[in-house]
């Protein structure tokens, strides 16, 4: 099999120095006739991908337009950065940066870590049963939509819902929690935790299967008990699973949640609950101005796409652990 | 001595294992009770566990509203030839771009991956359906979400890890690439389509917001956009609740209640299979390739 193969190259090699531009196009050509199968397979695949995710690109010139629904894309004038512009200049612009940082923050900080203190914890459970049936339950949550998990919160947030009734029950006042501005980061983080906590841990206990033993085996040796274990073997044996989730993370950092901040703010939150997606959602679909709405949303997903990268080159420089 | 230590720090673990299962399911088993009590019970706080004067008036109410039986049709509708579609089309991108030998196999996996990172946003998608005149019609939510970048990803990873030498020996049998695909790949990579499927039915059936934005028509909404109506907005309709005070005497709380349930109930069935591949799914994922 091997000789075959080498031979055929030698041949090529020397027919390629004999008219190497002919050859070119007669090997692209056989190629094209092997591979015709694969070729006609993906065509829908990439027409979905022509159609759906790059046609949309050539829309995108309305952030630099002046854009009028009766003259159409190519009928609005260019006004350069204009769209930019006005938004920067918009007595929104510092609080919806700030408030897009800030939940974003919040979701880092106590979101990201939870569900790999509670794969660690499910690491050291050692009855099976009570493992999977605790796993189990912890997963639930995830397969109820935003919509559902966004109406359990608003319901029992409520003057009358479940946590006024406890806190009443326990002798305190009632409070519209979500009529109040100091309390939104705080609920929304919470409502992102308990939805998406236990299936997040699903990553890291895979992780965690992949460790190996020998390295708890030569710890025990050592003479590390189970906390010393977790620190130096555990902890690093899953550090490149965690390096990846956090980029995933970071550059999902602008957008994720947006659906879920929709579902909870109210008028009477934008204070603290307007984010940058969601102003552009009232822009377009409320306000009609489409055009500085796409230019925000640009802006956006130019400052998503940054973030990215740079993450990616700093977990490169330091963990060797990269996307790409 | 180490033997005590050791058990302390289990008991550690499992009650704060169990306090995260109580903060899991207590929510539902509060909402289960509270649509199936009467409405006096649930305004004066009666109920933390088990219904109190129970009843299924709620539920009788809103299976007579017709929105909610057109949105559960919608949604199943959707779930089943929207993920019908996710499948083909990722198979359709994942399984050439397996083959190493492919030409512009590079620009072709750059393309697709290029939309994982950026993406055009909310309002040319928007126009773009507009010029295509794809508005408020059923085939949009059905194509336009076609196809996830990453899962291509995913699955030609998966359809790269099987060895090639059987494609090999399937092309001395005289086998073409489709005969390869359907009659060896698919069935081999059958648990990693499985999960990738039930990732995108399992999106596909939560999925409200570009329901919402896409589709105008009453007939054509699926379940989760009536859902955000009635749960979130609290909005349940002026005429079910007049002639429901009326006759029933039910409050808006009891009726959003059983409407939860109602809207949880396929997953909450269907989720005890599926779990243990999503777990798979996750950890295909995790390998990287």
């Amino acid at each position: 099999m091997s000789n075959i193969k080498i031979s055929s190259t030698n041949k090529t090699t020397k027919i390629k120095k004999k008219n190497k531009h002919n050859n070119y196009f007669c090997e692209l050509k056989k190629d094209i006739l092997r591979d015709k199968y694969l070729y006609i397979l993906i065509i829908p695949c990439l027409l979905f991908y022509f159609f759906f995710a790059y046609k949309p690109l050539y829309g995108l010139q309305i952030a630099f337009k002046d854009y009028s629904l009766f003259k159409g894309i190519e009928g609005s004038p260019w006004v350069g950065l204009d769209n930019f512009i006005t938004f920067f200049k918009s007595p929104y612009v510092f609080r919806l940066i700030k408030n897009t940082l800030l939940i974003n923050l919040y979701g880092l900080v106590i979101g990201f870590p939870i569900p790999i203190i509670l794969a660690l914890l499910f690491n050291e459970v050692r009855n099976k049963k009570f493992k999977r049936t605790a796993q189990t339950i912890s997963y639930l949550p995830h397969f109820v939509s935003t919509v559902i998990v966004a109406g359990l919160v608003v319901n029992f947030l409520a003057p009358s819902g479940l946590i006024n009734n406890i806190i009443a029950a326990l002798g305190g006042n009632r409070t519209y929690f979500l009529t109040q501005p100091e309390y939104f980061r705080g609920i929304f983080t919470g409502m992102n935790v308990w939805k998406e906590s236990g299936f997040g841990a699903v990553i890291y206990i895979a992780a965690l299967a992949s460790i190996d033993p020998q390295l708890y085996e030569a710890a025990v040796v050592d003479g590390a008990n189970r906390w010393k274990q977790t620190l130096h073997v555990t902890i690093p044996g899953i550090l490149p699973t965690i390096t990846i989730m956090l980029i995933l993370r970071i550059g999902k950092m602008l957008s994720v949640g947006f659906e879920s901040v929709l579902l909870l703010q109210q008028p009477a939150t934008y204070e603290t609950s307007d984010v940058i997606s969601t102003y552009v959602y009232r822009l377009a679909i409320e306000k009609g101005t489409y055009d500085v709405a796409a230019a925000v949303d640009l802006f956006n997903a130019i400052i998503a796409l940054i973030l990215v990268f740079a993450a990616n080159k700093i977990s490169k420089k330091f963990s060797e652990t990269s996307l790409w | 001595m180490g033997n005590f230590k050791r058990n302390i720090f289990d008991y550690i673990i499992y009650v704060i294992i169990i306090l995260v299962c109580i903060l899991c399911l207590y929510p539902f088993i509060y909402v289960l009770s509270s649509s199936l009590s009467s409405p006096d019970a649930v305004a004066s706080a009666k109920v933390w566990f088990f219904p109190v004067d129970f009843n299924f008036d709620a539920y009788k109410k809103i299976f007579e509203d017709q929105q909610i039986l057109i949105g559960y049709a919608n949604a199943f509708y959707y779930t089943i030839l929207g993920t019908l579609v996710n499948i083909i089309l990722t198979v359709s991108g994942a399984y050439p771009l397996s083959k190493r030998r492919l030409r512009g196999r590079k620009l072709m996996t750059i393309l697709i991956t290029f939309t994982m990172w950026f993406n055009a946003g909310m309002i040319p998608f928007y126009l773009n359906l507009r010029d295509l005149n794809l508005l408020d019609k059923r085939i949009t939510l059905i194509i336009a979400f076609g196809c996830s970048a990453f899962y291509v990803i995913l699955l030609r990873t998966n359809f790269q890890s099987i060895p090639e030498e059987i494609e090999e020996s399937a092309k001395i049998d005289g086998a073409n690439d489709l005969t390869i695909l359907f009659k060896i790949f698919l069935p081999l990579a059958k648990p990693a389509i499985a999960t990738v499927g039930l990732y995108y039915a399992v999106s596909r059936w939560n999925g409200y917001f570009w329901a919402m934005l896409i589709l105008k028509d009453p007939k054509k909404i699926p379940l989760q956009v009536i859902l955000k109506k009635m749960i979130v907005e609290m909005d349940i309709g002026e005429e079910a609740m007049q002639s429901a005070d009326a006759i029933l005497s039910l409050s808006k709380e009891t009726l959003i209640f059983a409407t939860i349930i109602i809207g949880v109930i396929p997953m909450l069935i269907i989720y005890p299979f599926i779990q243990k591949y999503f777990e798979k799914g996750s950890m295909v994922g995790s390998v990287k390739g």
